[in-house]
């Protein structure tokens, strides 16, 4: 496939160069996971980038979320793979270690423009003198909700407290004759959001600090942590207001209009839009009970490989400029839904005050960013933790501490 | 057993002797209770076909048979295009992979069986003892292979593992024994070379083994999972398992979707089958027994 | 050409036959005995893809000896195999053994014993999972909830997530075995049936003094064969956890999908391959065990 790739290219460019007499055109190859909005946001962006550049060709390749990673690793040590990559901030030490990314240009992309233009915590992105790789947007949690089904049960506006949270769920929940739930008031699933949720929001809402030492040490098992962990099993186990893998997935729950309430990301924002029949509206996650707010925040960053050299690499960093420009900001934003990476781009009047995207750019201001040694894992530990109660009735504080041992212990062979 | 019996065995399967006896009663019952075993054994498939034509709003419903028929989940999932570009891919794999098989299988079978040479003994039992390596053991090796000849991402990647197989090979050595040396002798007199007498003169011989072989390597090929997902990359180049299994998770897909995605990649084995059916049965009987 | 004219009948004929099989030969070694070593020297390094490779010595195969998880994958594949096999055995027994009795539509109800195991593993593994899904959407559940009876937690449960998981690939693999028992039933010669009538012989004698001894070639090709399938159980599993692989809790984690996990999750390619030795053994083991059980009885 690649040697006929490479062929078609090849026939291509002389095909090319032969009519128009132009210098070939330089190729350059870019990768992202699969994820409807972001291909289609991508395509709009290269498109535009392509009418700039008419020297340049960028071809789009993405893969299942899943694989991603185990791609993007084993295709660049091969010399195949893409010259511009979009990888999660948390893997940023692998690829840099593993030297699978190179700097970028401090000419092209100052460090001083870029502190003070995007938001601060892009500033994990520097490794010495120079930024290895920067984001086009941000996201952020906040809490959806079904207009429709708030209408039928009579509630008059979303939770302003996890309380408030609590009660209204209550009221959105039903069951069929033999009591099983057929419509939960809040979705709820550890493989989903609701990890980010736990971690950076209720244990810091009860009174806690998930981590220390830059997230290189476990903190959770607190009494934060318990009553943390409390709460969002007691949603299940006290309130029954919702079901551990009610539908399979709380999107497809709340997609289906079958739960009133759903924690998610900026990103679900584009695939609610599309869905026939849903009314739905957002606001920001609801606040502990001291009043304190908090959210949690990541990004994905656009890198150049080390695998582009020569004009590829010219070609790769026009393009980075072009990603993070304002422009592919305000496009990612429309789009996709995520938030721009900057706030004179995101936090305008319009975008600020939009009825969507306000709740997210609000939570931004208040948000955490965990640093993850290897996210899959920490969050299969967190998984398992709730599993282990709500499946096997495992105490909960035995459960909190045998998950602050794993997560522990997989935070120390990362980083010794 | 030798190759005779299966043949024998085989045969006897197909052939329907006429009741002798009056049905009586023990035979309705038992008749009754298979027919509503059978029934309960296709449900899965029934209802995967059923809930393809489901509305969205139907699908949690348990009545098998839709209330308003539509097409237009087929219409939905087939519109974006990949799974066509799945189903090609699985199709050229398995039926390229198919083509050697048969090829190669046969050729070494009957070199094995038919030759006298130095090293026979040794070529048939290195050869055999593949059996018994699992395939997951050189996934590893074969994905590193892969990544080092850039084979990864390619319809080579897919195929290149199952372009021989030692069980086809087996299978193919058993039928050649029923071919009598005599024929062979016969064709070495009238002057043909031995490329000629394998193709033109053993190889009619042993057509039911050879569409036993196809038919256990194309299913094989077709719904083979863990290598295609290893060794593919975009998803232009997904089998359909691989496909499919994708499809599936992919964050948002309804039920009645995925059902569709199931369907489309089981209807065409399904048909095949019901086409095939004397020959399939045959073939396992065929396959399954030279063990 | 003139060389190959001066050869005997027995020279010309060994040419040949190395001219047949110098392309096979080259496959064989590069494709599967390559490979094979290559597994096991990989098995004693220590690799995550990215970085050198280092020199581990046993140091893989200690990590395995200590992993809890490994044994409960260890545990969990033997569930799948002594669950599995006698399950699937007995039911495909049964169901030949009267299935053989009618002629009324035999090729019928052949036909709708058979048709599973045309369909692909994936396929079928989504439709399942649909089945078990709690209420609203699961059938089984909801078909529960229509007579009034709580839902049953098919795949959210450390007990009963690993039947459910297997149960269709039983399911699937029945109408193989089905044919399979029925092809040896049918090689049985009628005489020693006709012999055991005129003695007045019951039923359940002929059964287990005829049949079944006379079908035991026939038993040992089944067993070993879905004994090695249900050893290497993944597709379903893997297909029907997604969100979780292997879970809840890894109660339904076969070996097979340990290694896919430990190869292209985490990139221990080392630690993979030991375990691919280890499932290696076992397989090895457990048809050399049943193939003398079975045949020496």
């Amino acid at each position: 496939m690649n040697a006929l790739r490479n062929w078609a290219m090849a026939a291509a460019a002389s095909a090319a160069a032969l009519f128009a007499g132009a210098a070939n055109a330089v190729e350059i190859e870019y990768w992202q996971y699969f994820f409807d909005a972001r291909v289609a946001a991508m395509e709009q962006l290269i498109e535009n980038f392509e009418a700039a550049n008419p020297d340049i060709t960028v071809t789009m390749t993405h893969f299942p979320y899943a694989d991603y990673r185990t791609k993007v690793a084993a295709a660049i040590p091969a010399g195949e793979g893409p010259d511009v990559v979009q990888l999660f901030y948390g893997w940023l030490n692998d690829y840099v270690e593993a030297e699978l990314i190179q700097p970028l240009p401090t000419d092209a992309f100052p460090p001083s423009m870029i502190e003070e233009e995007f938001f601060p915590m892009v500033q994990a992105m520097k490794r010495g003198d120079a930024y290895m790789a920067l984001p086009t947007a941000v996201r952020s949690l906040a809490l959806f909700y079904n207009e429709r089904l708030f209408d039928e049960a009579g509630i008059d506006g979303p939770p302003e407290t996890l309380d408030e949270l609590v009660e209204i769920a209550k009221k959105l929940t039903k069951r069929d004759a033999a009591g099983n739930i057929t419509q939960v008031g809040i979705t709820a699933g550890m493989n989903a959001q609701d990890h980010h949720w736990w971690r950076e929001v209720l244990v810091r809402q009860f009174g806690g600090d998930p981590y220390m030492d830059d997230y290189r040490t476990v903190n959770y098992n607190s009494d934060a942590g318990f009553k943390a962990l409390e709460f969002y099993l007691g949603l299940a186990r006290d309130h029954g207001v919702t079901a551990f893998g009610f539908m399979d997935e709380p999107q497809a729950a709340f997609k289906a209009g079958r739960a009133g309430m759903h924690i998610d990301g900026s990103f679900r924002i584009g695939s609610l839009n599309k869905t026939r029949g849903l009314k739905w509206g957002v606001t920001e996650l609801p606040a502990g009970p001291d009043g304190t707010r908090s959210n949690y925040s990541s990004y994905w960053v656009n890198g150049i490989t080390t695998k582009a050299t020569g004009e590829k690499y010219d070609a790769a960093v026009k393009f980075m400029a072009y990603v993070t420009s304002d422009e592919a900001m305000q496009i990612w934003l429309d789009v996709v839904g995520e938030l721009p990476a900057k706030p004179s781009v995101g936090m305008t009047e319009a975008n600020a005050n939009d009825e969507v995207f306000g709740p997210f750019i609000r939570g931004l201001a208040y948000a955490n960013t965990t640093k993850f040694a290897n996210e899959s894992g920490q969050r299969q530990i967190l998984m398992d933790m709730v599993q282990r109660v709500d499946i096997e009735g495992q105490p909960l504080g035995a459960s909190l501490d045998e998950a602050a041992v794993a997560e522990q212990a997989l935070l120390d062979e990362y980083y010794n | 057993m030798t190759a005779t019996d299966i043949r024998a065995s085989s045969e006897t399967l197909l052939t329907v002797e006429a009741p002798k006896k009056a049905a009586n009663m023990g035979q309705v019952v038992r008749w009754l209770i298979l027919f509503l075993g059978g029934i309960v054994m296709i449900m899965p498939i029934v209802y995967m076909l059923s809930t393809s034509l489901k509305w969205p709003h139907e699908v949690y419903n348990v009545n098998l048979w839709p209330k308003e028929p539509t097409i237009e989940n087929y219409t939905f999932v087939l519109e974006d295009g990949r799974f066509y570009g799945w189903m090609i891919n699985s199709t050229v794999i398995a039926l390229i992979t198919t083509a050697s098989n048969l090829f190669f299988d046969s050729l070494v079978g009957y070199t094995l069986c038919k030759f006298r040479f130095p090293g026979r003994y040794i070529v048939f039992i290195a050869i055999l003892s593949t059996l018994m390596i699992p395939t997951e053991m050189l996934v590893i090796p074969w994905y590193l292979m892969s990544q080092q000849f850039g084979w990864l991402d390619s319809y080579w990647g897919i195929m290149f593992p199952g372009l021989m197989t030692a069980f086809g090979t087996f299978l193919m050595k058993q039928f050649f024994e029923t071919v009598p040396d005599d024929f062979i002798e016969a064709a070495r007199i009238d002057g043909l070379n031995e490329l000629q007498i394998w193709w033109t003169v053993a190889m009619p011989l042993v057509r039911p083994a050879l569409a036993a072989l196809a038919i256990f390597v194309f299913l094989g090929n077709w719904t083979a999972f863990i290598w295609p997902l290893i060794v593919t990359n975009s998803v232009e180049m997904y089998t359909l398992p691989v496909g499919l299994s994708s499809f599936g998770d992919e964050a948002d897909v309804q039920w009645e979707l995925i059902m569709t995605g199931a369907a489309i990649s089981t209807i065409p084995t399904l048909v095949f089958f019901l086409v095939f059916q004397r020959f399939i049965i045959r073939g396992v009987v065929m396959a399954g027994l030279k063990g | 050409m003139g060389f190959y004219k001066n050869l005997s009948i027995r020279q010309k004929q060994i040419v040949w036959a190395w001219a047949f099989l110098a392309l096979p030969v080259v496959f064989y070694v590069v494709i599967r005995f390559y490979p094979t070593g290559n597994a096991v020297l990989i098995s004693f390094q220590d690799w995550n893809l990215l970085g050198d490779r280092t020199w581990a010595g046993a140091e893989n195969y200690l990590k395995l000896w200590h992993d809890p998880v490994f044994w409960k994958v260890f545990r969990n594949t033997f569930a799948y195999l002594i669950i599995g096999t006698p399950v699937s055995l007995v039911i495909s027994f049964v169901i030949a053994y009267h299935l053989d009795k009618l002629r009324f539509m035999h090729g019928f109800l052949r036909m709708l014993y058979f048709l599973p195991f045309m369909t692909s593993a994936v396929a079928m593994a989504w439709v399942w999972r649909w089945f078990y899904q709690p209420v609203p959407i699961g059938l089984f559940n909801n078909f529960l909830a229509a007579v009034g009876i709580p839902q049953i937690e098919f795949l959210r449960s450390t007990t009963n997530a690993l039947p459910a998981i297997l149960a269709p690939a039983v399911w699937a693999g029945l109408g193989f075995q089905v044919i399979i028992f029925m092809a040896g039933l049918r090689a049985i010669p009628k005489s020693y049936y006709e012999a055991a009538r005129i003695d007045g012989v019951p039923w359940w004698t002929v059964l287990f003094e005829i049949t079944i001894p006379l079908l035991k070639p026939t038993i040992v090709f089944i067993v070993v064969f879905s004994s090695i399938g249900f050893l290497r159980i993944f597709d379903h599993v893997f297909n029907m956890t997604t969100n979780d692989p292997g879970g809840p809790l890894n109660s339904t984690k076969p070996l097979v999908l340990m290694i896919y996990q430990s190869a292209f999750t985490d990139f221990d390619m080392g630690y993979a391959a030991a375990q691919t030795v280890v499932l290696f053994l076992i397989l090895l083991l457990v048809s050399l065990l049943q193939l003398r059980i079975l045949r020496d009885r």
